[in-house]
C-alpha cells in the first residue's frame, strides 16, 4: 500500500524553506508566521500517523517507494515502524515548537528560518528513510544548516563550536559511508534497500578476517562494518569518548537549536544503531553489545552526571545531563529484554521532551539575564513563580520522579538490565542518585534562597514561552501516568528486534 | 578503421574548426577594435567545435593519420571536457578586470591552442604525438601564466612552470626512448604486442614507466611533481588558473589512461583490465594517490590566498582521482570520468567566485571575503559555499556523488584497497576544515567598518548560477551523467 504522508512530512518543510527564501527579507513577522505555518501540516500528519499506526505488525507502514537511480539500485523509499514512529512524532512536535521559540531571533531572520526548515526536512528524512543512500543524504543534509545555525546565530564561541560539531560528525559519517558501501557490495543483488539488507543479515560473513590484526577478537566482516557504523552513531549519541563536541555546540547554539540538537539529533545515534546495526548485523551486535553499548552506556550515565555536577553554566549542565541520559538508552538497548529495549526507546522519546523543556527554560532565563551562571542567580522562585513551577516539573521529570515520564523509562531500562547484567544495573541506578544530586543542587542555587538584588524586577515568563512549554509538560505528565500511549507503538517492532539478536547472544 | 591522411580529415572536424577559429582570431585581432568581439568569436568557435564533436559519436571508431591519433568515445569525451572548460574560461575572462589589461587577441588565441593540445593529448595513440601534444599544452600554458604585464608574481610563476615543465617532459621523453629501445616502436598497439611477447627486463621497463609518470604526473599534478602548481595558480590570470586546474588536469589523466590502460594493459574476456608486462605499476599509483591527497590537503590547511588554497585542493583532488586508476577496473575509470566532469563544474565555479571577488578587492586574500554574505553579495557567497562543500564531498552536491563512485569502485575491489579508502575518507574530513574556513569567513565573520558594499558584474551571474544549479542537480539526479561516462569508456584498441 502506497502512502504519500511521509513524503509530505519531509518535503513540506523543504518547500517551506524555498518559500521563506522568496519572502522580502525585512518583513520579519511574515517570515516567522509563514515558517510556523509550514510546520503545522507535518504536525497534523504526525497526529494522523499516530491515530492510524497499526501497533500489531512488525513491518513498515505508510511505505512509499520509487526508483531513483536504477543503475545503482538506489530508491526513494520511506516508511515507519515501531522503532521510528515515536521519533517522527517527536520531530514534528519539536520543529513546530522551536519555530515559536525562535521568534526572538532578529539577525538575518530569513536565513535562519529557511535553514531551520531545511534542517527539519533533513531530520524527518533520516527517521523515515528506508533506503541507505537516501538515509545518508538526509543524514548529511542536516549538517549544513546545523553548521550555519550554530555558527551565525550562536554565542560568543560559536565558530569554534560549529566547526567542531561539523568535523566530528563528518568523521563519523564518512566511516558510515564506507560501511554502507561494504554492505552494498555484500548484498545480492547489490542494493541500498534497507529491508533487503535486513532480510539478508545472515549472509554477511562473520568469519574472522585474515588481515585483521587483533585476531583473538575474532572480528569478521560484520564486526568491522558494525564498528564503522557504531563510531558514526556514537558520535551523534554522543557516547564517551566522542562527546566533547556536545557541550560546546549546546552552549553556543541559540535556544531553539539546542532543543533540536538535544531533542532530535542525539536520538539519531541510538536510532541508527537500532535501525541498522541491530537487524543487519545481529551477530556483531550480540558480540559487541555488552561492552560497547551496555558498559559504555553505564559509563556515560556516571560520567555525564559527574560532569554535570561540576558545571557552573546552566546550559552546559543540561548538555552534560543529556550525555548522562543518553547512557540509559544505550544501557537499555544492550539488555535484549522486552523491558530494557522498550525502556530505551521510550527514554529516547522522553529525553527528547524533557531536555527540550530544560533548554527552553534555560533560554527563558538567558534572554532576561544575559548570562547562565548558576551562582549568579538565587531566589528566582519569589520573582518568577510560574517559571519556577515549570522548571521544577522539568527537573523532576529529568530526575526520574514517579508520576513523570522520565521515571517510567529509567525504571524499565533498569528492570531490563537487571535481568541480564546486575552490575550495570547498579551502576545505572547510581546515576539516578547523581542526577538528583546535581539537579536539586541547581534548584537550590538558582531558584531558592534569598533573591538576588539584581533580578528583583526580572519579568515573568511570557505567553509565547509558556506556549512552547505547555505541550511538552503535558506529554511529560501523560507519559508518566499512562506510558502505554507511547509504549504500545513500540512494543511489536522492538520485540521482533530482540528476537533477531537473542539467538546470537553468547551464552 | 585505419585511415590515411586525407581520409582522416573527414573525422577531424572539431580540430579543424578549432584551428580555423585560432587562425581567424589572429587575423581579426589586427582589425577589430572592440576586443570583446574576439571573445565572442572564440566562444562561437568552441560551440561549433562542440557540435562537430557530438556529430562524431555516430562515426565508426578507429585510427586516423596512419595510427597517430585514435577516434573513440574516450577521446571525444575529453574533447567535450576541454571545450566546456574553454567556453567557461572565456566567459569568465569577459568579466574579469585582469584580462582587460592584457593583449586579448593573443590571450584567446593561446587559450584555444591549449584546448587544441588537450584534444590531441586525449587521442594520441603514438608516443610521439603524446609528447608533442603535451608540449603544445605546456608551451601555451607557460605563456598564458606569465601573461599579466608588469606583474612579478605572474612572471615568476611562468618561469617556475617552464623549468618544472621542461624537466618533467625531458624526463618523460627519456622514458619514451627506453620504451622505443625495448619494443622497437612508438605506437601503442605495437608496444603492447612487444610487451606481450615478454623477454623485457622488468627493471628497465619499470624505470621507463616511472620516467613517463614524471611527465604525465606533472600535468595531473600529483606528488612529487606538484611543486609548480600553487605558484602558477596564484600567479596566472584567474580565468586561466581555472582552465589549468580543470582542462590540463583532465588532459593529463586522459593521456595517462590512454597509455597505461589500452596502451600497455589488455582487456580480459570478462571486460576487465589485466597487466601485460610484469611491472606492477598500479602499486605505484596506489601510493602516489595516498601521498598526493594527504600532502595536498595538509598543505591547503593554512593557506590564506584562495587561489593557492584551490591549487592545493586541486592536488588533493588529483589524489582522489588516482584512486580510480590504482584499482585497474572499469568502474574506477568511469568514476574518474564522472569526477572530471563534476570537478570541472565545481572548480570553475569556485575560481569564478574568486575572480569576482578579486575584481572588486584586487586580491585573492581570504581577508577580502570577510562577511561577504552581509556585504550585498549573498548570492556569490551561497554559490561559493555550494562549490566548496561540493569539493569537500558533502551531499546533496555533485562532489559527493563523484567521491561516492570512487569509493564504491575502490571498496568493490576490497582487500588492501580498504586502506586506500580509509586514507581517502580521512582526507575528506581534513579537507572540510579549510573549505569550511572560507565559508566561516564569508558567513560567520562580521564585516569590519572598512569593508565596502559589494558590486557585481552581471555577466558573471550568467555563468555562476548555472554552475551552482548543476552542482546541486547532479548531486540529486546523476543517472544521465553516469550513463554518459560509462559510454565514454570505449577505447579503440584494434
Amino acid at each position: 500500500m502506497e502512502h504519500n504522508v511521509l513524503t509530505y512530512m519531509i518535503f513540506i518543510p523543504l518547500a517551506g524553506a524555498v518559500v521563506v527564501l522568496l519572502l522580502p527579507s525585512q518583513s520579519y513577522h511574515l517570515i516567522r508566521w509563514v515558517s510556523a505555518a509550514v510546520t503545522v501540516p507535518p504536525l497534523l500528519m504526525a497526529s494522523w500517523l499516530y491515530a492510524n499506526f497499526d501497533t500489531t505488525t512488525v513491518g513498515f507502514q505508510f511505505v512509499q517507494k520509487a526508483a531513483w537511480i536504477p543503475a545503482y539500485n538506489i530508491q526513494y523509499f520511506v516508511g515507519v515502524d515501531g522503532v521510528s514512529i515515536s521519533m517522527v512524532l517527536l520531530t514534528a512536535l519539536l520543529s513546530f515548537l522551536c519555530i515559536f521559540a525562535s521568534f526572538g531571533i532578529d539577525k538575518a531572520v530569513k536565513g535562519y528560518f529557511a535553514l531551520f526548515l531545511l534542517l527539519d526536512a533533513g531530520m524527518m528524512g533520516v527517521f523515515c528513510a528506508l533506503d541507505f543512500f537516501l538515509f545518508y543524504i538526509f543524514w548529511e543534509v542536516m549538517l549544513l544548516p546545523m553548521y550555519f545555525l550554530i555558527g551565525i546565530w550562536g554565542g560568543p564561541r560559536r565558530e569554534y563550536a560549529a566547526i567542531k560539531f561539523f568535523l566530528y560528525t563528518l568523521f563519523g559519517s564518512v566511516l558510515m559511508l564506507l560501511a554502507i558501501l561494504a554492505l552494498y557490495f555484500n548484498t545480492n543483488p547489490h542494493t541500498f534497500d534497507m529491508t533487503v539488507m535486513m532480510a539478508q543479515a545472515k549472509n554477511y560473513s562473520t568469519q574472522s578476517l585474515p588481515f585483521w590484526p587483533f585476531n583473538e577478537l575474532r572480528w569478521g566482516f560484520q564486526h568491522v562494518v558494525w564498528m564503522a557504523m557504531f563510531i558514526g552513531f556514537a558520535i551523534k549519541i554522543p557516547a564517551f569518548p566522542f562527546h566533547t563536541w556536545l557541550p560546546d555546540a549546546h552552549v553556543e547554539a541559540p535556544t531553539a537549536i539546542s532543543v533540536i540538537l538535544a531533542g532530535v539529533l542525539l536520538k539519531m545515534g541510538t536510532y541508527g544503531i537500532l535501525r541498522i546495526n541491530y537487524p543487519m548485523l545481529p551477530v556483531a551486535t550480540a558480540d559487541m553489545a555488552y561492552w560497547l553499548l551496555g558498559a559504555l552506556g553505564a559509563w556515560n550515565i556516571i560520567y555525564g552526571a559527574l560532569c554535570a555536577m561540576a558545571q557552573t553554566d546552566l546550559k552546559k549542565l543540561v548538555a552534560y545531563s543529556s550525555v548522562s541520559h543518553m547512557g540509559y538508552v544505550m544501557l537499555g538497548m544492550a539488555s535484549f529484554t522486552t523491558q530494557g529495549i522498550n525502556g530505551a526507546v521510550l527514554q529516547m522519546f522522553n529525553h527528547g521532551t524533557i531536555t527540550a523543556m530544560l533548554f527552553l527554560l534555560v533560554g527563558v532565563i538567558y534572554d532576561r539575564a544575559h548570562h547562565r551562571n548558576i551562582e549568579g542567580f538565587g531566589g528566582l522562585a519569589a520573582v518568577m513563580p510560574v517559571y519556577t513551577g515549570i522548571t521544577a516539573l522539568a527537573f523532576f521529570a529529568s530526575m526520574g520522579l514517579p508520576g513523570l515520564s522520565g521515571f517510567i523509562s529509567e525504571v524499565l531500562v533498569l528492570l531490563g538490565v537487571w535481568q541480564k547484567y546486575p552490575g550495570l544495573a547498579i551502576l545505572g541506578a547510581t546515576g539516578v542518585i547523581l542526577t538528583a544530586g546535581y539537579l536539586l543542587w541547581t534548584v537550590q542555587r538558582v531558584y531558592l534562597g534569598p533573591t538576588n538584588e539584581k533580578y528583583k524586577t526580572i519579568p515573568e515568563i511570557d505567553g509565547r514561552e509558556i506556549f512552547t512549554l505547555v505541550p511538552l509538560g503535558a506529554i511529560v505528565i501523560l507519559v508518566g501516568v499512562y506510558p502505554s500511549v507511547v509504549l504500545d507503538l513500540l512494543r511489536t517492532s522492538l520485540d521482533n528486534l530482540n528476537q533477531i539478536i537473542i539467538p546470537h547472544l553468547p551464552s | 578503421m585505419d585511415l590515411k591522411n586525407l581520409e582522416s580529415l573527414n573525422f577531424f572536424g572539431p580540430e579543424l574548426i578549432l584551428t580555423g577559429t585560432i587562425l581567424l582570431l589572429i587575423v581579426l585581432d589586427l582589425f577589430v577594435q572592440n576586443k570583446r568581439n574576439l571573445a565572442v568569436l572564440a566562444i562561437v568557435g568552441c560551440v561549433a567545435s562542440l557540435l562537430s564533436t557530438f556529430d562524431l559519436y555516430s562515426a565508426q571508431q578507429g585510427w586516423l593519420f596512419y595510427r597517430m591519433v585514435v577516434l573513440d568515445n574516450f577521446s571525444l569525451f575529453f574533447k567535450v571536457v576541454a571545450l566546456l572548460a574553454a567556453i567557461c574560461t572565456i566567459w569568465m575572462s569577459l568579466g574579469s578586470h585582469e584580462i582587460r589589461r592584457v593583449y586579448q587577441g593573443e590571450y584567446y588565441t593561446l587559450l584555444l591552442t591549449s584546448a587544441l593540445g588537450v584534444f590531441f593529448m586525449a587521442s594520441a595513440s603514438n608516443l610521439l604525438i603524446a609528447y608533442l601534444s603535451l608540449e603544445l599544452v605546456s608551451l601555451t600554458s607557460y605563456v598564458l601564466t606569465g601573461f599579466l604585464p608588469r606583474n612579478r608574481r605572474s612572471s615568476e610563476a611562468a618561469l617556475k612552470y617552464l623549468i618544472y615543465g621542461g624537466v618533467a617532459s625531458g624526463t618523460m621523453i627519456y622514458g619514451m626512448s627506453w620504451i622505443f629501445g625495448m619494443t622497437g616502436s612508438l605506437e601503442y598497439a605495437a608496444i603492447q604486442q612487444a610487451l606481450a611477447q615478454g623477454e623485457m627486463n622488468n627493471v628497465a621497463l619499470f624505470m621507463a614507466f616511472m620516467f613517463i609518470f614524471a611527465g604525465f604526473g606533472y600535468k595531473i599534478v600529483f606528488v612529487p611533481f606538484h611543486m609548480w602548481s600553487p605558484d602558477v595558480y596564484q600567479g596566472a590570470p584567474t580565468p586561466f588558473s581555472a582552465f589549468l586546474s580543470v582542462a590540463s588536469n583532465a588532459a593529463g589523466l586522459a593521456i595517462l589512461i590512454r597509455f597505461f590502460f589500452p596502451g600497455i594493459s589488455r582487456v580480459t574476456p570478462g571486460g576487465e583490465w589485466a597487466l601485460v608486462s610484469g611491472v606492477e605499476w598500479p602499486q605505484v599509483l596506489l601510493y602516489a594517490s595516498m601521498i598526493t591527497m594527504t600532502v595536498g590537503n595538509l598543505c591547503a590547511l593554512n593557506q590564506r590566498n584562495l587561489k593557492r588554497m584551490l591549487a592545493y585542493s586541486g592536488i588533493a583532488h588529483a589524489g582522489y582521482m588516482l584512486m580510480g586508476l590504482a584499482i585497474l577496473t572499469n568502474d574506477g575509470l568511469s568514476a574518474i570520468l564522472f569526477y572530471i566532469v563534476v570537478y570541472l563544474i565545481m572548480n570553475v565555479g569556485a575560481f569564478l567566485v574568486v575572480a569576482m571577488v578579486a575584481n572588486f578587492t584586487g586580491s585573492e586574500d581570504i581577508d577580502g571575503y570577510r562577511g561577504l554574505a552581509w556585504r550585498g553579495a549573498v548570492v556569490p557567497a551561497v554559490c561559493f559555499t555550494i562549490f566548496l562543500f561540493s569539493l569537500t564531498g558533502l551531499p546533496p552536491f555533485a562532489g559527493f556523488i563523484g567521491k561516492f563512485l570512487l569509493f564504491a569502485a575502490v571498496l568493490k575491489e576490497g582487500g588492501e584497497f580498504i586502506v586506500l579508502a580509509l586514507v581517502a575518507v580521512a582526507n575528506s574530513v581534513v579537507s572540510l576544515y579549510y573549505y569550511a574556513k572560507v565559508v566561516k569567513v564569508m558567513f560567520l565573520d562580521a564585516p569590519e567598518p572598512g569593508d565596502k558594499e559589494f558590486v557585481i558584474a552581471c555577466s558573471h551571474f550568467t555563468l555562476l548560477i548555472p554552475l551552482a544549479v548543476l552542482t546541486v542537480a547532479l548531486g540529486i539526479y546523476f543517472s544521465p551523467l553516469v550513463l554518459y561516462t560509462t559510454q565514454s569508456l570505449r577505447f579503440f584498441v584494434k
